[in-house]
């Protein structure tokens, strides 16, 4: 009935980290976020630090979901694209894969042209891990098999 | 949809806090900010108007600790409860894994309770969930009031599935914790179970 649970491994978590790298360096971006759509963090590459990245992550989600409401209203099944301009820094927001959203911050030292250019590139990528990763995720049998009522109960005590 | 990352060990989780206009969904969430240890929560985020009211979500990042050397954060959002915030509230429940519904125990309010629970197994059914089944707890806030509805005529119009259900008054924090803890236990057995697939 839902969507299940999605399980991230390490190969593919350095994979989309790698990926990350890369486009940050070629985007000449400050830092660069992988977030899925529900509003959880994936990834980061980049000065993350100054960053409430858990706030930004559930941000970024509803600044999509709501755009996407939006673009329902005109008869588009999505806006991919969303940029956001600011006096210093600007973001750029797109979606990868359907599930994710990949978040570019950068300023004059980067363009608009440039980060397109770059994370057009990267999101072909970034969606071929992707693929591998669902499909590695739905033959996992991890951690939650194994969960038992106490450890449930152990964050309680 | 819980997301589990193996590369930092954690287990994220979606709740959702649904309920009519009112009722103190973004109150229950400000009661759990105050009073959680600050190492085991975020920053709140509300994304309210200027009369305070819940424009979009509310948000509250939790983390309860290690189960098995992984770490446990849950999502907590509220969704607005105004009738024409619909399509806001269809967006919130997206990957959602559990579902608080925070109803108010007045009585000029219950058939505003009807109507969003009805609202709820709508929009869930819409995002593709069986309303029957998602972990779902619901809390019969504002007992401190007078003129509440009694216990049984809540549950006889609210609570057909018979999940977990608790009195609360979210303004001064009773049944609050009681509240979040159940649906936080639902989630993890639901997860157990596989994802509700």
């Amino acid at each position: 009935m839902s969507q299940g649970n999605f399980i991230l491994r390490e190969p593919e978590y350095e994979s989309l980290l790698s990926i990350l790298r890369k486009l940050l360096t070629d985007a000449s971006a400050k830092v660069v976020f992988l977030v899925d759509k529900n509003g959880t963090l994936l990834a980061s590459a980049g000065d993350a630090v100054g960053f409430d990245t858990t706030s930004l992550a559930s941000l970024a989600a509803g600044n999509i979901a709501a755009t996407g409401g939006l673009a329902n209203l005109i008869g588009e099944k999505e806006f991919t694209i969303l940029f956001h301009e600011g006096e210093r820094d600007n973001m750029h927001l797109s979606v990868v894969a359907e599930r994710l959203i990949l978040v570019i911050v950068f300023d004059r030292r980067s363009s608009v042209g440039l980060v397109r250019l770059r994370v057009r590139q990267a999101t072909a990528r970034l969606a071929a891990v992707m693929a591998v990763a669902l499909a590695a995720g739905d033959a996992e049998s991890g951690i939650v098999e194994e969960l038992t009522e106490a450890d449930i109960e152990s964050l309680f005590k | 949809m819980s997301f589990i990352n193996y590369s930092s060990r954690e287990i994220n989780c979606k709740i959702v806090y649904y309920g009519p206009g009112l009722c103190g969904k973004t109150t229950n969430l400000q009661f759990i900010y105050k009073r959680m240890n600050p190492e085991a929560r975020g920053k709140m985020i509300s994304l309210a108007t200027e009369s305070e009211r819940t424009l979009f979500f509310d948000f509250l990042p939790l983390s309860l600790g290690e189960i098995r050397g992984f770490k446990t954060r849950f999502h907590l959002y509220t969704v607005p409860g105004q009738v024409f915030y619909d399509a806001s509230r269809r967006l919130i429940l997206r990957g959602v894994d559990g579902v608080v519904f925070c109803a108010d125990s007045q009585l000029t309010r219950v058939d505003a309770n009807e109507e969003s629970m009805e609202n709820l197994r709508v929009n869930l059914r819409e995002q593709g969930y069986d309303p029957d089944r998602l972990p779902l707890v619901i809390q019969y806030n504002k007992r401190d009031l007078p003129n509440v509805a009694s216990l049984a005529e809540l549950h006889a119009l609210l609570n057909r599935r018979n999940v977990p259900e608790f009195e609360a008054s979210a303004t001064t924090g009773a049944g609050v914790f009681e509240t979040l803890k159940a649906v936080i236990k639902l989630v993890l057995i639901d997860l157990k179970r596989g994802g509700r697939q």
